[in-house]
């Protein structure tokens, strides 16, 4: 190289070759997004709450040593006090508190469960008809359009009475099948929000380039494509899955969601219509730990999108 | 530059299948592309011809819209189609037809064979991975390589596009380089595989001025290093001067004047031609209006009967708004399509 060009070169980036590069640490999308989710007290409010949630799911007993389902009739409709059972007791007997910390288990998987396969359902089909185009798209986009106009209760109602519960449905069938519920009725707005992020990406010179340098359609989609058009879906995703919570629950609340045996916030809220003015802690704590568990989700999904937006800064 | 040519042709296992005959790596001939849209057929290019040998700099100038980027897409194979169709012609490429290859093996071909650099750097490296990783990764896709090694490559490669402190910074990501410097890393990447033809497609346009310049060079010595043939699509008249062999005018879709790069600056041959070097603002004629060509390019939906250039030429007469001239020699190594090449050459 000439000395002219060497000088040239400096000129270009400002400072001498090897000089202030250590200081400009690099840094990616995503390590930016958690630089500001650092700072975002809403951020740490909902990750505390989810994951108290989770661990209520996981190992619910680190907070009860009451079995859930022991019901003791005599006791029935007592009232919250700071030495009895902490949240009463409802009219079956059962322990409001052991109920409510079990129930989450159930939202909790249904929630993670439903969203996962949404994301998965949704992202792929989505990706198809945004890369591809033409008539995959045309096809892809009308089966999403005859998804939506179906509603989801409707839809609900319609798969539990074909497949019925009973007493003896495993617990994890019963869940499964929630999910399955939601799933069906839940992909069509991943696959739109997908699909027109894909349709934003693809123009772009990267991808452009990348073909231009060999690159195969399968590697384009998934080193170029995907990860620039996933934060919007991400974002969308943990919102749902406080959705999703709430989803359960209203099934639950009308029969068709979890049935009993298993123990859900949904199947207490339930319960608790019998009783809500002689009982009203009945409604009262499952009914809280829902909202907190939505809202938690929702909260982290807003924080989240603030994350990943750079003109929300 | 004698530390860093470690990336050389020779280092690289050559295994490619293709052999230039004679030197000569690319022929366009009658290339055709239309874009069919709602409101009509759009003819981009209408019949190009033109052969690319090793070690030359072929410019290919012309105003937007005249079809050279479209024909720079069409040789790498990455038009949207539809809407473009391709009616006819062929791209040899080492005496293969790249039309009527099996996509499959026409990919096989980009990067290690024909490869391209983008107009805009600012846009053209993708924003979540680092530019290392994305050096790395033509490596590690068409040479099998494993992730140090590939890494070494990268270094080595930014190197080599004279990036100042690359060790450091082959772990950064594109926005946090200047734009001179992500031309840089684009070049690296084009030709990470030493292909045989590189395209650059305006590379300096979205370039400052005195960056401008160190990218042409940049873009010359690698040329002459790895004796690849360079085809160079510019409206920058300036910026052809000094790197160019030949030079291509691309009108409305075909190509109107074709000469060498003094000669043409001497004496055009066509009024198109003539045009543009007049409209080039010049240190003597300070204070004057600036010569410039009057109209506005043809609507390809509806390109003018006979020459295309016609409405707009000082030149022209009956004929011209008839019959269209083809591109024919009017001297020694001198092609004109214009019915009055020689009064516009002599005159």
């Amino acid at each position: 190289m000439t000395e002219a060009s060497t000088i040239a070169v400096s000129a270009e980036t400002g400072a001498a070759p090897g000089g202030d590069v250590q200081q400009d640490k690099p840094r990616s999308l995503a390590s930016d997004a958690w630089r500001q989710l650092k700072k975002n007290p809403i951020f740490w409010v909902s990750v505390i709450l989810i994951a108290l949630f989770v661990l209520m799911a996981v190992v619910p007993q680190l907070f009860t040593s009451t079995d859930p389902n022991e019901a003791i009739l005599q006791q029935a409709r007592e009232r919250p006090s700071l030495d009895g059972p902490w949240f009463g007791r409802d009219i079956q007997g059962y322990d409001i508190y052991a109920r409510t910390i079990h129930g989450a288990r159930a939202s909790i998987l249904v929630g993670v469960f439903a969203t996962l396969s949404t994301l998965i359902i949704g992202t792929a089909l989505g990706i198809i008809a945004g890369f591809y185009g033409g008539w995959i798209d045309a096809i892809v986009s009308r089966l999403t359009d005859i998804f939506f106009a179906i509603p989801l209760l409707l839809g609900g109602i319609l798969f539990m009475s074909v497949m019925p519960n009973d007493q003896n449905t495993p617990y994890l069938v019963v869940v499964g099948k929630v999910v399955v519920v939601l799933a069906i009725f839940g992909w069509p707005g991943i696959a739109r929000l997908m699909r027109s992020s894909v349709l934003q990406v693809k123009p772009n010179d990267y991808v452009q380039a990348a073909r231009a340098l060999g690159a195969s359609p399968w590697r384009i989609i998934r080193s170029h494509v995907l990860p620039n058009a996933m934060a919007p879906v991400i974002v969308v995703s943990t919102i749902n899955l406080g959705v999703y919570i709430a989803v359960e629950a209203t099934l639950s609340f009308l029969g068709i969601g979890l049935t009993p045996p298993a123990v859900s916030w949904g199947v207490a809220i339930s319960d608790a219509l019998v009783g809500i003015r002689t009982t009203p802690h009945m409604l009262l704590f499952p009914s809280l730990f829902l909202s907190l568990a939505v809202l938690a989700f929702i909260m982290l999904g807003d924080a989240i999108r603030d994350a990943f937006d750079p003109k929300s800064r | 530059m004698t530390t860093d040519t470690q990336t050389r042709k020779s280092e690289t296992p050559a295994t490619s299948q293709y052999k230039p005959v004679d030197g000569l790596l690319l022929e366009v001939e009658d290339l055709r592309v239309e874009f069919h849209t709602e409101d009509g057929v759009a003819k981009a290019i209408n019949g190009v011809n033109f052969d690319l040998h090793e070690g030359e700099t072929l410019a290919i100038l012309g105003e937007s819209g005249s079809g050279k980027s479209v024909t720079a897409q069409a040789i790498m194979g990455i038009l949207d189609m539809p809407p473009a169709v391709i009616p006819g012609g062929q791209i040899r490429y080492c005496g293969q037809d790249l039309l009527t290859m099996p996509e499959e093996q026409r990919r096989k071909t980009r990067g290690p064979e024909i490869s391209m650099v983008f107009q805009d750097a600012l846009s053209s490296l993708n924003p979540v991975f680092p530019v290392g990783w994305q050096i790395a990764e033509m490596f590690r896709k068409h040479r099998g390589m494993n992730k140090s090694d590939s890494l070494e490559r990268a270094v080595k490669l930014m190197q080599r596009v004279q990036i100042p402190a690359a060790k450091e910074r082959v772990k950064a990501y594109p926005h946090q380089f200047s734009g001179g410097m992500r031309q840089r890393i684009m070049i690296a990447m084009a030709i990470a595989l030493d292909p045989a033809v590189l395209i650059a497609d305006e590379p300096t346009t979205a370039l400052d001025v005195t960056v401008q310049a160190q990218i042409m060079s940049l873009l010359q010595e690698l040329q002459e290093e790895r004796q690849m043939g360079l085809i160079l699509i510019t409206h920058d008249l300036g910026v052809v001067a000094d790197v160019a062999d030949k030079i291509a005018v691309m009108y409305a879709g075909r190509i109107v004047e074709r000469a060498d790069v003094f000669d043409l600056y001497r004496q055009p041959a066509h009024p198109y031609t003539k045009g543009l070097l007049e409209s080039i603002p010049r240190l003597d004629q300070k204070g004057q209006q600036l010569a410039a060509i009057g109209g506005l390019p043809p609507n390809l939906m509806r390109i003018p009967a006979g020459c295309a250039f016609n409405p707009r030429c000082r030149y022209a007469q009956d004929i011209c708004r008839e019959e269209r001239p083809e591109l024919l020699t009017v001297a020694p190594g001198r092609e004109s399509a214009c019915h009055f090449a020689e009064e516009v050459l002599h005159g």
